[in-house]
This record gives structure tokens, sequence and C-alpha cells, in this order.
């Protein structure tokens, strides 16, 4: 599958479509499919020869080369044994139920990140209590009163989301927490509840997932009760949801490109069509450039269209010139870094999430850190493999980056290479404690904008969250700008395509 | 299947409910039919399977199918028949249990398929479908029945049993089930001594670490506070019964007035009289005690066909205390000092109710000195009915006749060795649960409750005074409590508390002397008084501790029962008036103190209720027995309404009383009632404080 030669662009039948999408990451591929669920014409391009956009995960050659697109894909080579995501998260909640919704799941196989999440606790790992019998079986971390008051506040949610649920109007359920309380920061609540530090931490920032500190005033985002409770909901609500995923979390076979993937074939199935290497050239605009008409394409061929869906990577000047003045200062970045390691971090478990608390490597981190170790039984790295991605958010490179070569520090023992040839009796010995090596790494910091909406329509790019929450969120939003009335990937589109499982998507 | 709400019925239910009726009606006809006819056809025994199909609870269908695979198999002659045959039964099972997991019918029917082995089982496809039975409702009993049913037929290693009650109880802790069975599999691993299990203490303090992390996850969840009961009760008490009490005690001087036969039935028997008792008390109910197990030595002629009886209401055979009289025959008229000698060698009669044999052997002499004293001391002579004024100054009983408390100081060596671990493992429990977060926690208090008296129990043993009152007062506090915080087991905590409380007023000499003396009656011996008035007491406990007692006064009390005064052998005056006990049936341990002969049972609650619900929390209550009828024909001749009366007569028929108060009970206003008690005790003297003459 070598470059195709220019002339070779296939022409494209009709030359008019409701939507064009160019770029095919998550949240495009989300639209493609709920437009074409919705009974839209749909044109899907992308100027790579790969599904994914930002949202791919490409062999490592290709990610290391500087402009991924430009290396060509190796389908049969020996390298395609590690994949990498260009970012990585873990997928829950309502990820989750659009995937069983759109019947993308019947594309993706998953597998749970199996082993408990791990908490960094002053300088050592903790396994993470999420559950009644998590926090039984654990009898090494946790000490007994520590196991009390963290079930009886998981009981206490757990009452809360049930009355939620029921929803019971006028009658004032007493299971509820109160609306005071509610409104109270998180933080706060869980003092109320007598939760000692480190169950705090476990709760805030490996369960509830805040990522800025909470337990200063001066932070940005403090979460109230309402958003923590919700978060933990989602999270309860996400377990099991899968036949051989039974975590909270879990993670798609051969990478997250898959997920991007997934939709497509959705999108596909209900009639958009897909070409792949189909860079955007021009943007058809009307005479008083404020409305987008169409599109040209590389090919030469100019398709017109309703609306236009852009990918992040387009920098669109007229698109940006608004936004510019208000927003700059709000501009988030994300630090990652991605090692590949000789074992895994914590013993029998392959696949899990690490969860560094604000303040806990040093006193400058504002952050969370979070990372995921994935395995060779995800078929994106070689047996015997583990990779790491981890990600903050951060106020500018160079603290990110710090930050993150922290974290690699406190996980990881530095790669050296006599302690494999010279020292080997001397390892093998107390094998159980030592660290894990590193065998690769690298580290980067991602700018984060967010998608906007006009006649022209930009995605997000990925940001510094774990799951796809918000990436979704905003996905919906800017459905319900193209398609006002219709229901976002309704339930029924799925039963419709259950049984056609055949490739049509190229 | 657990915590499903319940939902009101639909009418469209109704209407299905009936015509399932009908259908049910009709088929359980036919199979009845076929049952007495022994119809053993293929149709007929299809409709059976329709009939358990829809109520797998249909016994007699379960034996008709019983009656008819036994009657077809025997026809049958090839392995291979008589195995489909077997496996077409076993799938009715299935079938049933589809319907109802929790069949009694359909389970048994499965062991008794096996029990029968026609056929080779496929043993492994019997443990696949009851993990399957089990992962849908891990609690089900019956299918933790049939698991161990299976595992003892083929013979699993106990040890992979428990193992298989950890990986359930790490799925969900919440299971009676897997903790009730891991109790079992660990009391049998730990008797044959199997490799890993040697250590008890081993094992009970990583099972008491097990259950803690359980506990404090849920305090709400009752399934490890049970596990935990089982496990402190194993700590807290020693592996073999032992006696802890015994009157006479060791080295006792008693004195015994013989009185002649015949001269018997006029004095109405004095309190001391030719029959000597001898009581044993153990620290849990044992049975076994004859006349080669208990050794009985004495220069005193006496009968020598002992009969050791069970001081006990239960029909068990199981008592804590045990009782036999000496027949004494001799025929002096010297004074003279005759010993006795008691001795318990280790007896592999004596076995308590877990199965451990008696293994502290005991030796203890007492002396008898036989007056030969014609002047009855009987009650007779009184010329007035005994007074039971509180207020009365009770005459020093000052070093004249120690009373004979505590003196049978056997135990204490032997149980000294254990109790070292015992009780550090039961005092870290303690400093755990005293920060146990969940403060209204019932379980948790009551658990710490029970803790402590353990410890108190114990210290007991090593006679640390303070520290053990310090226990009991921690216990009584926590006891308080829960009345408070549960009222709905109000009745339980009271109890509980009664017993903490008789325990601290009894344990020492000191305090226990402020509620003891020597009364001087006139014509009479002194008489051991004990008085526990106004205590709030429910229910009686350490009754050990009072077996020397004649004269009890537990008036103005709460007690709700008397259970444990039936092994005061000696208790000659009894008065609980003022307290809050229902109906006879409840005074039954009464019954079996021969000695008695004055009882106060005014202003209590007999006959308040028209129905005696102390019928069912009694363990054997009066109405049980079945000798009692031909009393009661006798009864009805000289008319008296038996079914009015019932427990009244099998109450007083018992008794040899002198003295009765009766009067601010309901029953005691009714019409009759007082020539009921004429007719059914003779010996009457005084009713209601009025010469019955």
């Amino acid at each position: 599958m070598a470059e195709a030669p220019a002339h070779d662009y296939p022409t494209i039948e009709p030359t008019s479509f409701d939507v064009v999408i160019c770029g095919t990451g998550l949240p495009e591929s989300v639209l493609a499919a709920a437009c074409a669920a919705a009974g839209k014409t749909v044109l899907h391009v992308d100027p790579n020869p790969f599904y994914g956009s930002l949202y791919s995960s490409v062999p490592l050659p290709s990610f290391l080369s500087p402009d991924p697109s430009s290396v060509p894909l190796s389908p049969s080579g020996d390298d395609s044994h590690t994949v990498v995501d260009l970012h990585r998260r873990n997928i829950y909640s309502e990820a989750v139920d659009l995937l069983l919704r759109s019947g993308g799941s019947h594309h993706v196989e998953f597998k749970s990140v199996e082993g408990r999440s791990l908490l960094y606790w002053e300088g050592q790992l903790y396994p993470v209590p999420d559950s009644r019998q998590a926090i039984f079986l654990d009898a090494a971390t946790l000490k007994l009163t520590e196991k009390t008051v963290l079930f009886r506040f998981f009981e206490l949610v757990r009452a809360h989301i049930a009355a939620a649920d029921e929803d019971v109007e006028g009658e004032e359920a007493s299971d509820k927490i109160s609306e005071e309380d509610l409104d109270l920061p998180f933080v706060e609540y869980l003092k109320k509840q007598q939760l000692p530090p480190k169950m705090r931490a476990v709760v805030l920032y490996a369960i509830a997932m805040a990522d800025y500190d909470q337990d200063t005033d001066c932070c940005e985002k403090l979460l109230t009760t309402r958003e923590g409770i919700q978060t933990i909901a989602l999270y309860s609500s996400s377990i099991g949801r899968f036949a051989n995923a039974q975590r909270a979390f879990i993670y798609p076979m051969y990478g997250h490109g898959e997920l991007t993937q997934a939709f497509c074939r959705c999108a596909a199935v209900k009639g958009a069509l897909y070409v792949l290497r189909m860079p955007i050239s021009a943007l058809l605009m009307d005479e008083e450039r404020k409305n987008c008409l169409g599109a040209r394409l590389t090919s030469g061929q100019d398709i017109l269209c309703q609306q236009l869906i852009l990918d992040p990577s387009y920098k669109v000047p007229i698109l940006d010139a608004p936004s510019d003045g208000s927003d700059s200062n709000l501009l988030r970045k994300v630090a990652r870094g991605i090692c590949i390691i000789s074992k895994s971090v914590k013993q029998d478990s392959s696949n899990l999430l690490i969860v560094f608390p604000p303040k806990s490597l040093e006193e400058q981190q504002i952050a969370a850190i979070r990372g995921l170790q994935l395995s060779s039984n995800l078929a994106v790295c070689p047996p015997g493999m583990f990779m790491v991605y981890l990600s903050t958010p951060c106020a500018d490179t160079s603290t990110g980056k710090q930050c993150i070569k922290k974290a690699i520090d406190a996980l990881f023992a530095p790669q050296a290479s006599d302690s494999l040839e010279g020292h080997l009796k001397e390892t093998s010995e107390n094998n159980e404690d030592l660290k894990p090596t590193v065998i690769w790494s690298c580290v980067y910091v991602q700018e984060i904008t967010e998608g906007t909406s006009s006649s022209l329509l930009s995605c997000p790019t990925p940001d510094e969250h774990l799951d796809y929450r918000s990436i979704l969120d905003s996905s919906k939003k800017l459905f319900t700008d193209i398609c006002p009335n219709e229901e976002f990937l309704p339930k029924k589109s799925a039963a419709v395509y259950a049984d056609d499982d055949s490739d049509s998507a190229e | 299947m657990h915590g499903r709400p319940r939902r009101p019925a639909k009418p469209e239910d109704e209407e299905a409910a009936s015509a399932k009726a009908a259908k049910l009606r009709d088929l359980q006809a036919q199979v009845l039919h076929n049952h007495h006819a022994r119809t053993y056809t293929k149709e007929a025994i299809g409709l059976s399977f329709k009939l358990l199909e829809i109520n797998p609870e249909a016994y007699t269908a379960w034996n008709y199918r019983k009656l008819a695979f036994q009657h077809n198999v025997k026809e049958l002659s090839d392995p291979e028949a008589i195995k489909s045959a077997v496996d077409d039964e076993l799938r009715v099972v299935e079938v049933a249990l589809r319907q109802n997991p929790k069949s009694y019918g359909a389970w048994y029917h499965r062991k008794w398929l096996l029990s029968q082995k026609l056929a080779p089982m496929d043993f492994k496809r019997e443990f696949g479908l009851l993990d399957k039975l089990l992962k849908v409702d891990a609690r089900n009993f019956h299918g933790w029945n049939y698991r161990r049913f299976l595992a003892r037929f083929m013979g699993v290693p106990d040890e992979d049993e428990l193992k298989y009650t950890m990986d359930k109880i790490s799925d969900n802790f919440s299971n009676y089930s897997a903790w009730h069975n891991r109790s079992i599999l660990l009391s049998n691993l730990l008797i044959q001594q199997n490799k890993g299990f040697e250590s008890k203490q081993k094992i009970f303090s990583e099972e008491f670490e097990l259950v803690t992390q359980a506990l404090f996850t849920d305090p709400s969840d009752q399934s490890g506070w049970f596990y935990h009961l089982w496990l402190l009760a194993q700590t807290s008490s020693p592996d073999n019964p032992q006696l802890i009490a015994s009157w006479p005690s060791s080295a006792a001087k008693l004195t015994s007035s013989l009185i002649k036969e015949k001269d018997e039935q006029h004095t109405l028997s004095s309190i001391w009289s030719r029959a000597v008792p001898i009581v044993l008390y153990f620290n849990e109910p044992v049975k076994g005690l004859n006349q080669s197990s208990v050794n009985l030595k004495s220069d005193l002629e006496f009968d020598k066909d002992i009969q050791w009886r069970p001081l006990t209401m239960a029909d068990s055979g199981y008592s804590n205390c045990w009782a036999t009289y000496l027949q004494i025959t001799n025929e002096c008229s010297s004074l003279q000092e005759y010993s006795v000698e008691v001795s318990l060698p280790c007896s592999d009669d004596i076995v308590s109710r877990s199965g451990s044999n008696y293994s502290c052997p005991v030796h203890f002499t007492f002396n008898i000195e036989l007056i030969s004293n014609n002047t009855a001391q009987g009650l007779d002579l009184f010329d007035k009915p005994v007074a039971w004024n509180c207020s009365e100054s009770f005459p020093s009983h000052g070093n004249r006749d120690p009373i004979p408390f505590d003196l049978l100081k056997i135990t204490s060596a032997l149980v000294e060795q254990d109790t070292n671990w015992h009780f550090e493992r039961l005092s870290e429990e303690i400093d755990l649960f005293r920060e146990l977060p969940d403060d209204n926690s019932n379980f948790g208090k009551l658990t710490l409750a029970r803790l402590l008296l353990a410890c108190a129990a114990i210290k007991s043993r090593g006679r640390s005074l303070t520290e053990r009152k310090g226990y009991c007062e921690e216990a009584l506090g926590l006891f308080t409590d829960l009345i408070h915080l549960d009222p709905s087991h109000k009745q339980y905590y009271e109890d509980e508390r009664s017993l903490v409380l008789m325990d601290k007023l009894t344990c020492d000499m000191e305090t226990f002397m402020k509620h003891c003396s020597v009364q001087v009656q006139p014509n009479s011996a002194p008489l051991n008084h004990v008085q526990l008035c106004r205590l709030s007491l429910t229910r009686i406990g350490f009754a050990e501790r009072l077996l020397w007692v004649q004269k009890l006064d537990l008036s103005r009390n709460s007690l709700r029962s008397v259970e444990g005064l039936e092994a005061l052998q000696h208790l000659a005056f009894l008065n609980i008036s003022n307290n809050q006990i229902s109906s006879f049936t409840a005074l039954e341990p009464l019954t079996k103190i021969i000695s008695l002969k004055v009882l106060d049972l005014s202003f209590n609650k007999i006959g308040a209720h028209s129905i005696d619900t102390t019928r069912y929390i009694c363990s054997s209550p009066f109405s049980h027995k079945i000798e009692s009828s031909e009393a009661f024909e006798e009864y009805q001749k000289v008319n008296i309404n038996v079914e009015e009366y019932w427990d009244a007569i099998l109450f007083f028929r018992s008794l040899k009383l002198a003295q009765l108060d009766i009067k601010g009970n309901a029953v005691a206003s009714k019409e009759n009632f007082r020539t009921l008690v004429m007719t059914l005790i003779h010996c009457l003297k005084w009713f209601d404080g009025e010469d019955v003459n």
C-alpha cells in the first residue's frame, strides 16, 4: 500500500452531500455515525492513509518519524507488534453506552483494565479499593478503620444514586445526600464523612478523577459533591458491560484507533461515503466569505455541502480570528509521556491504571498524573513488554514535562545497560522488588483546542481527561447544531444493523 | 434469591394463579390415584413429572417417583439402561430445581438417587451444576448442603472444600453459608490434626484476621458477625468440659439428721433428710454421668444404686448440672462423722455437645455428720408463715459457719497454660472493636461486650479481681446502650445484662457477702440465706455459685424465667414475688427442687395473658411431655377444669410446698383456683398467709 499517485484520486459521486467531514478522529467519526444514522448523506474524507487522525494508533516507527502520516503503513512488518496511541485513555461510561447504542461494539473487542487502579501515595503504590469486595480483600494496605469509613461513604453514594434513579418526585428520600452537601466542594464533603487523607485521595483522584489539587482554595477546578458523585455513578455503572471486560475501565484491543474505526464503520453501514488519502485543498465560500458552501478536494473535485466539519489540525484563518482575543489565556496544555517497559509495574496484573494525586511527587505538582499500563494481551506491544501512557494537564511546557519525568522516575528504573550484562545475578535475586526498566520513552506536550461551531465546524483535539466524556459531549453539541431535531445516535440504530458484520467501510 | 422487593400482585396474576391451582389440583389427584394403585407406567410417571415441574414441593410425588423408580429399575439388567434411567431421574430433579432452587423434596430426591449407587456418577458434572447454581445464588444453603454431601460421598479433602469457601467469600463475603461451611470444615480439620492444622491458635488467629476484614468493611452485614461469634466461642471456652462447682463442696462439713422412714410423711420431710444430694456443675452441658464415670467412696452405708440425673428442662440428655441422692441407710444412734470421696477421672463417657470428653480429673472429699434426732425440724412446727421482710436485719454469720463458697479450686491450674494465648487474642480483638468507627453498630457493641465477658471469664480463673470487674462494668454499659439502640431485641440484652450483673455480684467473696447471711429459724438449723432484690434481674445466671443456698430472696426484680434455679437442690425457701413471671410453664425449673417448701409467687403476671408465650421460649415446656395425660384424667374425675389449669396442675402436683403465696396474679383471682391448689398440694399449710386448716 504505497502512497497513491495524485492522478489516482477517485472521482466522487454524487458531488453534493448534506455533511462533509474531514478527518477521522473520534469526534468526527462519532459525528459521521450520528449524522448517517439521522439520515443525512455524509462524505467522510481523511488526508491520511489511516483512520483516526489525532486519535489513531500507529506503529512505533511511524510514531517516531516527525510526521506520522508521511510514513507508509507496513501491515505485515514486524514493527507493527508495537502500536502507539497518539494519545491514550480509558473508556468508560457514556462512550460505552454510545458504542452499544450505535452497534459499534460489534467491531471492537475490549479488555478491561483488570488489575485494579494503583494510587501513588507517600512514595508507594497502593491498590485503589473501589468496591465492597475490593475493600474486604485488601488486608495488606488498608487499615481496618479506613475500610469502615470508605465503605460507609460508598454506601452513602450508592443509596443516593439509587434514590436519584427512582426519582420519586415530592417524596423526600432520606437516602439522598442533601442539596446543601451536594453544593459543597467534594473534598469538604469527604472530610465531613471523616475520610482520612489517603482515602480522600483515592476517591478524588482515582475514582472521581479530579485533575487539579482539591485541597487548595485557589484551585481552578474545585469539584463539587454533585460532580464527584456523578463520576462515581458512572464508574460503578460501567462495571461489567462487556463479556470479557469486567471492571470499570476497558481498553480496546489493538489500540484506540480501533475505536474511531468502529464508529466509521457504523457510519458506512448507514450509507456514509469514505475516502482516505484525500486532503481538502480549499474551502468553497459564498461571496461574502461568510458561509462555507463546500470544499475543494486535492483531486480537484468540488464538493458542495450544507455542513463542513473539520479536523482540529486544519487551521482556517477565518475560523481562528473570532476566538482569538478571549480564549487565548485559557489555552490548555497536556503533557504526555510514553514508555515501553520491561515488566509490569505490579506483579500479576497486565493492564492497569496508575494515579499520582497532586503534590504526591513534588510540592509544585498542581495536577494529578495518570498512567495507563497496557500489555501484549491487547496486541499493542510484543509479549513480555508493557506500554505505559502518562498524562497530566499543565500550564506550560517545561513544568508539564518535568512532572511526567518525575512520574517516570518514580515508577521505573532508568535504562541501565550494564545491569543487564554485569550484574545479572544480583538482579535476579530480588527480582520482585526491582522497578521495571524503561526500554524506550518519550515525553511531549500537546495543546488542547475546543471544538467550534459555526457554519464551519471544527472538532476538539484530544484533551487531558482520562475518558472521552467531554469529547463526546462536544460531539453531541456539534450534532445538535447540525441536526437540531434529531436524536443523537438513537438506540434503535443498533438493532437494524445487528447482523451485518461485513466490513463495508472502505 | 436475596434482596428482591415484594411487589403487590396484579389482577391478571391472580387469574393465572387460579388457573394454575386448578391444573395442579387435577394433576395432584391423578398422581395420588396412581400412587395408591401402584401404577408405574410411563404415562403415570410422566404425570408426576408434570406435577413436579409446576410444584417441586409435592413430596408425595417425589416419593411416588422413588417407588416407581425402584420398581422399574428392578426389571432392568443392562447397565446402560440403568444409567439412562438414573440420568432421566436426575434430569427431573434439575427441571424441578430450575423451578424452585430451594425445594427440599427435589434436593433430597437427588441425594437419594446418588446414594442408591446404581450407576457410576459423573461427579464432575454434579460439581459443575452446583457451581452454576452457587454462581446464581451463592447463599443457597441447599446447594451448600448438597456440596457437603457430594464432598463426603466422593471423599474430597476438607482442605479443598475450605479453599472453595474462601473463593466464595472472596467473591462476596456476605455469605452465611460459606462462613458456616468454613466453621464446620475447620472444626473437622482441627480435630483430625491434618497437616497445616496442628495449631488451633495459629488457625484461629488467621480466621480472626480474615473475618475482621469483613466486619470492618461493612459492619452492618451480619454474616461475618456470626462467624466471629463462632470463633469467639471457640476461643473463650476450654476445649474440654470441666467441673466448676459442686455441692457439697470440697472439704465441706455437713450435718444430716436421720429421720425414721415412717415419720417422713408426717413431718413433711425435713431440710436434712436421709437423702443427701450431690450436685456437680460443669462449665458446659455434658452427658454420660453414671456410676462408672463418677466414683463415690464412703464409709457410710448407702444404696449403691446411684442414679445421676441431669437437672435441665431440655430432653437432650446434656446438662450443665447433674445430681444424685445418696440414700443413707446407716442405723447409727450416736454422733458420728463420715467422709465421702467423689472423684471424676478422665472419662470417655462424659462428653460435651461438641464431642470432646472429660479430661480434667477431679477428686474431692466432704464429711457428713449424722445426728440422730427424732425431734423433727419440719416446718409444721412453725406457728406462723415464714416472713420475707426485706428490712429485717440479718443475724451476723460471723465465722461460725463459713459459707461453703468458691471452695472448688480445681480448674484454675488446668486452664492456665492455654489462657495466655486466649487472653491475648481476646484483648487484641477488644482493642480492635473499640476502634470500630461505626458508633451505632449493634453487632459491634454486642461483640465487644461478649469479648469483654470472655476476658472476664478467663480472668476469673486467673483471679485478677479488679480487672475482671472492669470488664464487667464496661459490658454492663454496652448492654445498657444496646437496650436503647436496638429496642426490638431489648429482652435479649436485658437477659445478658442480668447475667453480667449476677456475675459481678457473686464473683468475689467480699461483694457477695453483702447479700449473704445465715438465718436462724426457731426450731430449725440455721439457713444459708441470699438476698438479691431490686436489681432488675430478668433471668438467673451463675447458679453454680448458689448451690449451697437454702433461702433465696429474688423479689422485686424483673424475672421472666427462673431457669438455673433447678441446680439449687438445697433450696427450701424461695421468694420471687414482684417479678414478671407470666406463666406456670416459666416456673418449671422449680419442680426439680425436691427440697422446696416455701414459695412466694405473689404479684407476678401469671394468668394475665391468655396465651402463654413462654411456651415458645422455654426449652421444653410442660406441654411437650406425654406422661402427664394420666394425671389429667385423674384430676378430671375430681372436677378440675383441666383445659384451663393444665399448666397449674403440672406445676403444683410436683411440688411439696408447705407455704404458698400467689396473690396479686391474675390467675389467683379465678374461681376455684384456691380449691385447685388445695387439691394438688396435700401438705400445704399456709396459703396466701392464711392457715389452710
